[in-house]
């Protein structure tokens, strides 16, 4: 006997051959999926970047103020000029101490987010955590500028608690201190820490979410108590986040151009010099050549933190 | 001789109100140092939150806990001398599989390379000698097993908790552990907790079985009493396969008001002085036996006949007479549950 079986005919209609296709072939949905994204980042982004290198080894012709595409290394020799360096250092030092506050302040919140709070606490958080970055970056810059200042919110409240001894010991430090709390350095600091520490905390979070509650029961098991625990499981899992995080919070502070013109001493981050030079001054060379300088600030912290095995849980 | 862990009256209940759930209603249990216990019962009936409380993961509401004479009601569990073996290993993924053996010698800051020497001791207790530098990652599931047993031994806790250790293996690895496991622990001599819903593993491996349900242990007993001799009808159901006749039926062919009768017990024969005789149902083939199930009144009898190659077992539609010895029934308390 012959097979009864006759198989229907192959689909025709066009939507159908193109599934088929799709399905069949599944590079080329991929491909389709993926250009879209890869010409941008690969055009767009990577594009302005190397157009960035190449600029910084362009001159300014002082005469004419017009660019001048010939190789020089004029621009990376003036960034070793003391005024240069000590914005460099100034912005690398503050970039630190805000990225070791926002971990600080930033791991006990993601823990208790991550490993406590529960169904309506953990929206309530969530959003709490988010909110700032609902509204303008400006309009919680001078809002600061308002609480920060001499007759601010924070003076009135340290006077009503008599701390008023305090703020003024604060501000009388050198480097950190100045005439009140939004034209001083720690000002600075304060308004950083705030604007980055959402950055923190959801990567954080993220990290801790995905360590399983055993391997916290396990170590407990295994005779260590909650300091041990947290230096010797939670930590090093939750390093992952921690790098993710500070990635963040050092690059948007060391990019960050418009925290330290509103608040601050006057004196002059990475960021604002590379604003000044390619505005004001219009020279795009010495620009370019000095934002070079986060990248490679942030590449040799990308280094050394995979040295210290951040990444080794991932 | 004390106990190795004895449970007074515990109970735990989770949330509030009329929410709240009791997932350990006023437990007692006594386990004897030396011991294979198993606690054996459905999922969500209570045996690995008790399990829990014994290593201090989850606080009893109410009762208290003794390991080995001492009240650790309320002890965190890093100081509880007992250690567990968790259902998902809980190894550390950072660290190598050495470190984790070592784990808790590294707490109590013993020198590195006696840390070291110890880990590698245990590897080779559980079979697993030379992996010691690699991660768990590069472990199969039933290396990754061995491993935390040699984690949660390298202390020589007083008890050792097994919380469903072999549910993730297939089905071979998992009777080979089940062998090497009672083997290890007959060597050692360290007091096993095993948790497990598998009653054959539990019929197998233990000294004593502890059977759960809905909060409460059922039954105590050696795996022989509690196949044979169940004291309620949800441990003769639970515990093997097994017929619970009741009312008019139960009293027609077993003389008793609730009885259980377990399938191979039940042999198929000549017409004569058989107990009843009936249609087949159902067939099965396992291969060393057929389970039939013969419509005796308004219930199926299950019999569970042994394979024989010269004869066939019975089909559906076909009529057999069934036989029983009288001592194969077991009178069952209480009647409907």
């Amino acid at each position: 006997m012959t097979s009864a079986l006759a198989l229907p005919a192959p689909p025709r209609g066009l939507r159908l051959r193109t599934s088929d296709l799709l399905y069949t072939r599944r590079g080329l949905l991929l491909l389709a999926l993926l250009a879209p994204p890869l010409l941008w980042f690969g055009v767009v982004y990577l594009g302005a970047l190397f157009a960035l290198l190449a600029n910084a080894f362009f001159g300014l012709d002082d005469f004419t103020g017009q660019v001048v595409r010939e190789f020089t290394l004029r621009n990376f020799v003036a960034l070793t000029e003391p005024a240069n360096l000590d914005s460099a250092r100034r912005t690398v030092v503050m970039a630190v101490g805000v990225t070791l506050a926002c971990t600080v302040l930033g791991f006990p919140l993601a823990y208790y987010m991550a490993r406590h709070a529960r169904g309506a606490s953990k929206a309530l958080l969530y959003i709490a955590v988010m909110l700032p970055l609902w509204s303008s970056y400006l309009v919680r810059l001078y809002a600061w500028k308002l609480l920060l200042a001499r007759e601010g919110a924070i003076s009135w409240l340290a006077a009503q608690l008599h701390l008023t001894w305090v703020l003024d010991a604060v501000l009388a430090t050198p480097a950190i201190g100045g005439p009140s709390l939004s034209f001083s350095s720690i000002g600075t600091f304060i308004v950083f820490v705030y604007m980055w520490l959402p950055f923190m905390v959801l990567p954080i979070m993220a990290s801790i979410e995905r360590i399983p509650g055993s391997l916290i029961e396990a170590s407990g098991d295994l005779g260590a108590g909650p300091g041990t625990t947290f230096r010797r499981v939670i930590l090093p899992l939750a390093m992952p986040g921690v790098a993710a995080g500070s990635i963040f919070t050092f690059s948007l502070t060391l990019g960050d151009y418009i925290i330290p013109q509103v608040i601050g001493d006057s004196t002059l981050y990475i960021g604002q010099i590379v604003y000044r030079q390619q505005g004001v001054a219009g020279n795009i060379p010495f620009a370019a050549a000095f934002s070079l300088v986060p990248i490679a600030v942030i590449g040799l912290y990308l280094w050394w933190a995979k040295r210290q095995g951040a990444f080794d849980a991932l | 001789m004390t106990a190795a862990v004895t449970l007074d009256e515990v109970s735990c209940v989770f949330g509030h109100g009329a929410s709240a759930v009791r997932a350990v209603d006023g437990v007692n249990l006594g386990i004897e140092s030396g011991e294979f216990f198993t606690l054996l019962g459905p999922s969500g009936s209570g045996k690995t939150t008790c399990l829990r409380m014994i290593g201090g993961f989850t606080l009893p509401t109410a009762g208290r806990i003794l390991i080995g004479g001492d009240d650790v009601t309320m002890r965190p569990p890093y100081a509880r001398p007992v250690n567990t073996v968790f259902q998902d290993y809980a190894l550390f993924p950072h660290m190598s599989i050495r470190d984790n053996v070592a784990y808790s010698l590294m707490v109590r800051k013993v020198a590195p390379a006696e840390r070291a020497r110890r880990a590698d001791e245990l590897l080779e207790l559980v079979q697993l000698a030379g992996v010691g530098d690699r991660r768990p990652a590069q472990l199969s599931g039933g290396q990754r097993q061995r491993v935390a047993l040699a984690r949660a031994l390298i202390n020589q806790p007083q008890v050792l908790l097994l919380d469903e250790p072999l549910g993730a293996l297939d089905l071979k690895l998992r009777e080979q552990m089940q062998s090497e496991l009672k083997a290890l622990q007959r060597q050692l001599g360290i007091t096993f907790l095993f948790i497990t819903h598998d009653q054959h593993e539990a019929l197998s491996m233990s000294d004593r079985i502890g059977v759960f349900n809905v909060g409460r242990l059922e039954q105590v007993g050696t795996p022989h009493e509690v196949y044979n001799a169940p004291r309620t009808r949800f441990v003769a159901l639970f515990v093997g396969a097994a017929n619970v006749l009741d009312g008019e039926l139960a009293r027609a062919l077993t003389g008793h008001d609730s009885a259980m009768l377990r399938p191979e017990r039940i042999r198929a024969g000549d017409a004569a002085g058989a107990r009843t005789s009936g249609a087949v149902a159902e067939a099965q083939y396992f291969g060393s036996f057929t389970r039939i199930k013969v419509r005796a009144g308004d219930a199926l009898l299950q019999a569970d006949l042994p394979d024989g190659a010269d004869r066939p077992a019975p089909a559906v539609g076909d009529t057999v007479h069934l036989h029983w010895d009288t001592r194969a029934v077991h009178a069952l308390a209480g009647g409907h549950a």
